[in-house]
C-alpha cells in the first residue's frame, strides 16, 4: 500500500539520506510536518524514535549521542526552537555538531497569529546560537539542503538545521 | 513522605561509595556542585562530561548516551534545581526505558551555586514521587549515611532506568577545580570513548 500523505514522498527521500549518513536516533515533538519522517524512523530496524516532552531535551540527547560517536537528529516545529536557545550553548560554546529539522509555522501563508512571533524569530535565533541554516522552499531543494546539512554536521563539525518553509510544506488551513 | 526526610548525608563523601569503580561508567553531570563532586570522583576523567550551564540538560544528555551506547553503564549526577528545571526529561526517560541509565540527584533543597536560596524540595515537592509518576519503576530516596550501602546495591541490582534521590547536607560541594573548556571536554570524552570502543574517530 502506498502512503498518500502529502509529506510521504519527500519524507522518504530525507529519511533515506539521514539513514545512509548514519543517523540512528530521531528525537521529536510531534508536528504535522515531521509526522511521516518520524513514522519512517519508527518503522525501520536501524533507527529509533524518542518522543520528547520539550524540544530542548532533544538538543541534549543529540549531544549525548555525539559523545559516544553516534548521530542523532532533533525534529521539531518552528515554535519548538523557542524552547531550545539555552541548550544551544552546546552548539555555539561546546561545538556539538547538532542536527535538526525545523518545520515552519508563521511564515508563508500562515493563518494563526500565534505562530508568527516565533516563526519570524527562527532565523535570527539560529544565527545567534551558532547553528547553520539550510532552507528548503521548493521540492528540488530538498536533497541538496539535506545533504548539505548532514555534511556540515558530519565532517564539517557544525551545528546545522534544515528549515522546511511553509512555501514548501503548504500552510495549514483554519 | 520522602520529600520531608531531613538530609543528613555529606555530598563530598557520597559518590565514591555509590560508584566504587568509576572507571566502569560513563558520567554526565549537571551544573554546578554536582559537576564538582563528579569531577572529584573521576579526577575530572575522560569518562565524564561536566556542565556549568544548560541547566536541565544532564538527564537528557545521559539518555542520549545511554541509548547510543547500550552496552555501557551511564550515570547522570545532578542536583535538585537542575532536575526540576528539566523535570519533563524523567517522562522521556521512562518512555525510552534505557536499561543502562542511572540518575543520582543530590538534593540539598537549595540553589547552592547562587547563594543557597531555598528550593522547591525544601517544601512539599518530592522528586522520587515525581519520578514514579513519570513512569520510572526503580526509584529510591535516602537521607542517612547508613542507607548509602543500600543505595549502592540499588544501583548495582535494580533494573534500569534507576532514579536515586540523596538528601544531602547544605555543605559546599567537593573542592575540585575541573576543566571548563566545554568544547575541549567534548573532544576528549569522544576520543576516549571511541578509543575504548576500538572505533576510529571520523572527526579527527
Amino acid at each position: 500500500m502506498t502512503d498518500e500523505h502529502p509529506h510521504a514522498k519527500w519524507s522518504g527521500v530525507m529519511f533515506g539520506i539521514f539513514r545512509d549518513a548514519g543517523v540512528k536516533l530521531f528525537t521529536h515533538v510531534p508536528d504535522a510536518g515531521n509526522d511521516r519522517l518520524i513514522a519512517l524512523a519508527e518503522a525501520h530496524n536501524d533507527t529509533r524514535v524518542v518522543l520528547l516532552t520539550s524540544e530542548e531535551e532533544g538538543v541534549a540527547i543529540c549531544a549525548g549521542a555525539d559523545l559516544v560517536g553516534e548521530r542523532a537528529v532533533l525534529c521539531m516545529q518552528s515554535s519548538g526552537l523557542g524552547n531550545c536557545p539555552n541548550f544551544l550553548s552546546l552548539a555555539k560554546g561546546a561545538r556539538f555538531p547538532l542536527l535538526m529539522t525545523i518545520t515552519m509555522r508563521g511564515d508563508y501563508g500562515e493563518q494563526n497569529p500565534w505562530q508568527y512571533p516565533m516563526g519570524e524569530a527562527v532565523e535570527p535565533l539560529l544565527q545567534a546560537m551558532g547553528v547553520l541554516m539550510f532552507k528548503v522552499e521548493r521540492r528540488d531543494e530538498l536533497e541538496k539542503a539535506t545533504t548539505a546539512a548532514l555534511n556540515a554536521s558530519g565532517n564539517g563539525a557544525q551545528a546545522a538545521a534544515i528549515v522546511l518553509s511553509q512555501k514548501f510544506l503548504g500552510a495549514k488551513g483554519f | 513522605m520522602a520529600g520531608s526526610l531531613p538530609p543528613n548525608i555529606d555530598r563530598r563523601e557520597l559518590l565514591p561509595l555509590l560508584f566504587p569503580d568509576p572507571g566502569q561508567w560513563l558520567f554526565v553531570s549537571g551544573l554546578a556542585g554536582a559537576s564538582r563532586d563528579a569531577a572529584a570522583l573521576t579526577g575530572d576523567g575522560t569518562n565524564l562530561y561536566t556542565m556549568a550551564g544548560t541547566m536541565g540538560a544532564a538527564v537528557p544528555m545521559g539518555l542520549g548516551m545511554a541509548l547510543s551506547a547500550p552496552d555501557r553503564k551511564v550515570a547522570v549526577i545532578n542536583g535538585d534545581g537542575e532536575m526540576l528545571m528539566g523535570i519533563g526529561s524523567l517522562v522521556t526517560v521512562a518512555a525510552a526505558q534505557p536499561q543502562n541509565l542511572t540518575v543520582v540527584c543530590q538534593d540539598n533543597t537549595m540553589h547552592g551555586e547562587t547563594g543557597g536560596q531555598r528550593g522547591h524540595t525544601a517544601g512539599a515537592t518530592d522528586l522520587e514521587t515525581i519520578a514514579q509518576g513519570a513512569g520510572i519503576a526503580s526509584t529510591l530516596t535516602i537521607s542517612e549515611p547508613g542507607q548509602i550501602a543500600d543505595a549502592a546495591a540499588f544501583i548495582a541490582e535494580r533494573p534500569g532506568p534507576r532514579f536515586l534521590v540523596v538528601r544531602v547536607l547544605p555543605t559546599p560541594p567537593s573542592d575540585f577545580k575541573r576543566d571548563m573548556d566545554m568544547a575541549a571536554c567534548r573532544v576528549r570524552f569522544r576520543q576516549a570513548f571511541l578509543a575504548s570502543a576500538g572505533v576510529p574517530d571520523p572527526s579527527i
